[in-house]
């Protein structure tokens, strides 16, 4: 029986349906991603599972017990809000000691306690300081001790990455899923940043206007996404608009493309979905032929804007040291077998 | 570039020296010698001074006007936080109403509230009682109060105190140890600022002060349509150096232009 | 929270108020109101009768009409003067360094602080009949007799100018205070010259703060008492003073709320409407 489930749940708002019908078993220890862009209803429904909104029907069910009427000061999650949330009035460690005061931890004993979560979250040092003498990381990590000193069962992160700068955003995805990892903690996280999703998560939640496009752990996710909302909004693909010409081959703009075409019928509009680094540009003669529109050099890698029968194309290539292409070069397109996926739904 | 002109700063000089002309009047006749109104020209005295000494009825009414005002402020604040947090919080309807309903004294001549409660006063009975004054004040500063714990209250994020939520406090707690603390800072501004014009209000007091409770400001005016001499001016000079002692208080504690925008 | 949390909250937590304000300013409001529609005799008191007589009275009695023009007419020309000192005041205000800048709006706003009975009083050393004035003027030698501008209408605007100016300078001060520095740099760099970056650029977005500081000096300026009081004394009564005349002079109580009850929707209806003008004008703009 999974540790964390929800049934069903649902949250109107008057007319707008913020969640609708979502249903999610979560595993011990597992980290899950819930991942959208903005408005998807990610929030709402951590909202939901913290207590601070009350679904407006189905049902969350935490070790067996159903939760759905528990007020948040007695469901013991732990939450690390977007916005850090930390009390301003109070240093780091009165922070963190916070929830074991509420708890009813002997002062010397919570006072331990919480240094030795800052100790865990390496700002023992910081102790004493306020947050606004701290910067955004030090301020995250904080809230990370704070959430995590009560032990709770499941810990909440919404949004926790997106106020800090690139750089440390990276750190603190390894820091934060090691971290997790070690201690074992049933981990939900709000994001709307595919690539930290991709990197941490065990399993990816994608949702759309309220619903759930797909689960699928990273891997699958990125290689088999079941619908275009989830290939174009994971990672970065190109989208072909065909039709079915005949059984296993796809019409784009009068070019024929060899593809599965599983059980769509002949004649059907469909949509192709290619990634850019599954692309392959060269200088012989095999594939289809295109001319280069832009060429923007990444560091470890080219992206390329080409143009051909196919219509506009991004493809990334390696940087392998040598020159690239150059806006105005002719080439040739390839890609492998199976690089193509195939969707049944048009994009419009 | 935001370098100013001289012509600027000529006219800044000419408008404090308009601003500053007044008060610098009123404690320069306070320190005459003469027994009548004249600048100190022929040296300081502080006999004036001594006068207001021999005044008890301007000390009585300095006291009754820092009672009126600490009282009135306190209840002020008490009012208006639980109103602030309600309506910088919650949408719910008659929302705007009961905002515009509890600020409305900021827009009604004071002379309208003296008369208004003259008449109160005087057909339930409480004619020239210090609770009727009192009451008066009250209505009179809480828009003030409001304003600032309305600013404070909306400059508050809501996920602070959901944090304290999710760690386990229930709502009085998060009231007490979150909320209350971080909106303390505007919520003194409004009670000093309630208890400085509670202090110096004239208008409305006019009406309703009696003898027994005449306040300060009061007591000044009917002094000063009676005769104006250099114990007035003492004594306002008294008042001129306390003012300014709470004006830097404020000043420090919230910053002034802050307390007259009421915007945090 | 707001969600989780029953309905009757926020109107449980604005009760107190609520309550209070009703009974203590609803109920005597309304009772003003209705004492305007009483009459009154000199002999037996107010009446219980219900007429519009008071009304009518005030509205058509040339006594009160000049009372009613002086009065404003003395808004118009404070607001005026506010303005046209207030705003560059403001500005130079928010151009000074910020060590200057917080001591010179200490001087500026701190007397707002300060009772107007003793901001009045120092004007009144000034214009008394053996005050600065009349020493100044007799010493150049413009005058031997007492220059006195006590009781006159410019020594009550001079003397309402400055207990109100700091409304404006505030108001203006605050609009100031959002305009993004950049959008004047931009204008620079566009080729217009410094006046025309003032004209053109820094002053339509202070227009705001000009029409809100005006709202409150008008009004304040209308309903003043203790400043007209102490400077214009009996002989230059405005609308305050002429309702406390009333009140406790004549005793005419019902003719004194008809005053108190016309200052008040003079002052309501004036408010609202400049508030929708700039709502109108300036809130595509601003908000």
């Amino acid at each position: 029986m999974s540790f964390l489930k929800f049934e069903s749940l649902k949250k109107e708002f008057g007319d707008f349906v913020a969640v609708g019908d979502m249903s999610l078993d979560v595993e011990r220890g597992e980290f899950i991603s819930l991942l959208g862009p903005s408005g998807c209803g990610k929030t709402t429904t951590l909202q939901m599972v913290a207590g601070l909104l009350q679904p407006t029907s189905g049902k969350i069910m935490l070790d067996g017990k159903d939760i759905t009427n528990t007020p948040p000061n007695k469901r013991g999650l732990g939450i690390v809000f977007q916005s850090y949330a930390l009390f301003p009035h109070m240093t780091a460690t009165e922070n963190v000691a916070f929830g074991l005061e509420m708890r009813g931890v002997g002062k010397a004993d919570r006072m331990a306690r919480a240094h030795a979560a800052l100790e865990q979250v390496r700002l023992a040092q910081f102790a004493d300081r306020y947050p606004k003498d701290m910067s955004g990381g030090q301020r995250q990590r904080v809230a990370l001790a704070r959430a995590l000193v009560i032990e709770p069962p499941v810990l909440l992160l919404d949004e926790p990455l997106s106020n800090l700068d690139a750089k440390l955003r990276e750190e603190m995805r390894i820091e934060l899923r090691l971290l997790q990892q070690d201690i074992g903690v049933t981990t939900i996280l709000v994001t709307h940043d595919q690539e930290e999703a991709l990197s941490m998560s065990d399993r990816i939640v994608v949702m759309q206007r309220g619903e759930v496009s797909q689960i699928a752990a990273p891997l699958d996710l990125y290689e088999r996404p079941t619908n275009t909302f989830v290939s174009d909004f994971v990672g970065k693909t190109n989208l072909l608009n065909g039709h079915v010409s005949a059984p296993n081959t796809v019409s784009v703009n009068g070019t024929t493309i060899d593809v599965d075409t599983a059980s769509a019928d002949v004649g059907s509009q469909v949509t192709l979905s290619v990634r850019p680094e599954k692309l392959r540009l060269c200088d012989d003669t095999t594939g289809q032929k295109v001319r280069i529109d832009a060429a923007i050099f990444l560091g470890s890698s080219w992206l390329y804007r080409v143009t051909g029968e196919l219509g506009e194309l991004f493809i990334t290539q390696p940087n392998t040291g040598s020159a690239g292409y150059s806006k105005g070069d002719m080439a040739h397109v390839s890609w492998p077998a199976g690089s193509l996926t195939l969707f049944e739904d048009a994009v419009s | 570039m935001r370098r100013l002109g001289p012509v600027a700063l000529i006219f800044h000089a000419v408008f404090v020296i308009f601003i500053l002309a007044p008060l610098v009047m009123v404690i320069a006749v306070s320190f005459t010698d003469k027994g009548y109104l004249s600048l100190p020209t022929d040296g300081l005295s502080l006999r004036w001074f001594y006068a207001i000494l021999d005044n008890p009825s301007f000390i009585d009414a300095f006291w009754m006007s820092v009672w009126l005002a600490l009282i009135s402020a306190s209840i002020a604040v008490i009012i208006a936080i639980p109103a602030a947090l309600a309506i910088a919080r919650h949408k719910f309807p008659g929302r705007d109403f009961i905002a515009a309903f509890l600020l409305s004294p900021l827009m009604i001549p004071h002379l309208v509230l003296g008369v208004a409660f003259l008449q109160f006063y005087s057909q339930i009975g409480l004619g020239g009682s210090f609770y009727g004054l009192a009451a008066a004040h009250i209505v009179l500063v809480t828009p003030y109060a409001l304003r600032l714990a309305l600013s404070a209250a909306t400059g508050l994020s809501i996920e602070a105190e959901q944090a304290a939520l999710t760690l386990g406090a229930n709502r009085f707690t998060v009231f007490r140890k979150i909320t209350l603390p971080l909106i303390l800072p505007g919520v003194a501004g409004g009670w000093l600022l309630s208890f400085i014009t509670s202090f110096d209000e004239l208008t409305m007091s006019v009406f309703v002060a009696s003898p027994a409770t005449q306040t300060l400001p009061v007591k000044m005016y009917n002094h000063i349509t009676q005769t104006i001499d250099p114990l007035i001016a003492s004594v306002s000079t008294v008042l001129i150096v306390l003012t300014f002692i709470l004006m830097l208080i404020l000043d420090r504690f919230y910053g002034l232009d802050k307390v007259f925008v009421g915007k945090g | 929270m707001s969600a989780a949390s029953p309905r009757t909250t926020p109107y449980l937590l604005t009760a107190p108020g609520v309550l209070f304000f009703a009974a203590l300013l609803g109920f005597p409001m309304v009772m003003t109101f209705v004492l305007s529609l009483h009459s009154y005799d000199f002999n037996t008191g107010i009446q219980s009768d219900w007429t519009l007589a008071n009304y009518a009275d005030v509205l058509g009695d040339s006594y009160f009409h000049k009372i009613f023009s002086r009065t404003f007419g003395l808004g118009l020309l404070v607001t005026l003067i506010c303005v046209l000192i207030g705003v560059p005041e403001a500005y130079v205000l928010s151009r000074l360094s910020s060590g200057w800048r917080s001591v010179f709006l200490l001087v500026v706003l701190g007397p707002l602080l300060i009772s107007v009975v003793v901001r009045t009083l120092g004007w009144a050393l000034f214009f008394g009949g053996n005050g600065i004035l009349t020493m100044t003027a007799q010493a150049l030698g413009f005058s031997d007799e007492p220059v006195s501008l006590m009781f006159t209408f410019a020594g009550m605007t001079i003397a309402l100018v400055h207990v109100l100016v700091p409304f404006m300078v505030i108001s203006v001060w605050a609009s100031l205070q959002k305009i993004d520095p950049q959008s004047e740099d931009a204008g620079l760099s566009l080729g217009a010259t410094k006046f025309t970056v003032l004209r053109r650029i820094t002053l339509p977005q202070a227009m705001p703060g000009i029409l809100s500081g005006s709202i409150i000096v008008f009004a304040l300026t209308a309903s003043a008492f203790a400043t007209p009081a102490i400077i214009g004394g009996r002989r230059m009564k405005v609308v305050a003073t002429a309702a406390y005349d009333e009140y406790l002079s004549t005793l005419n109580w019902p003719l004194g709320a008809t005053i108190a009850v016309l200052l008040l929707l003079a002052n309501i209806v004036i408010i609202l409407s400049f508030n929708k003008i700039i709502e109108r004008r300036y809130a595509k703009v601003f908000e």
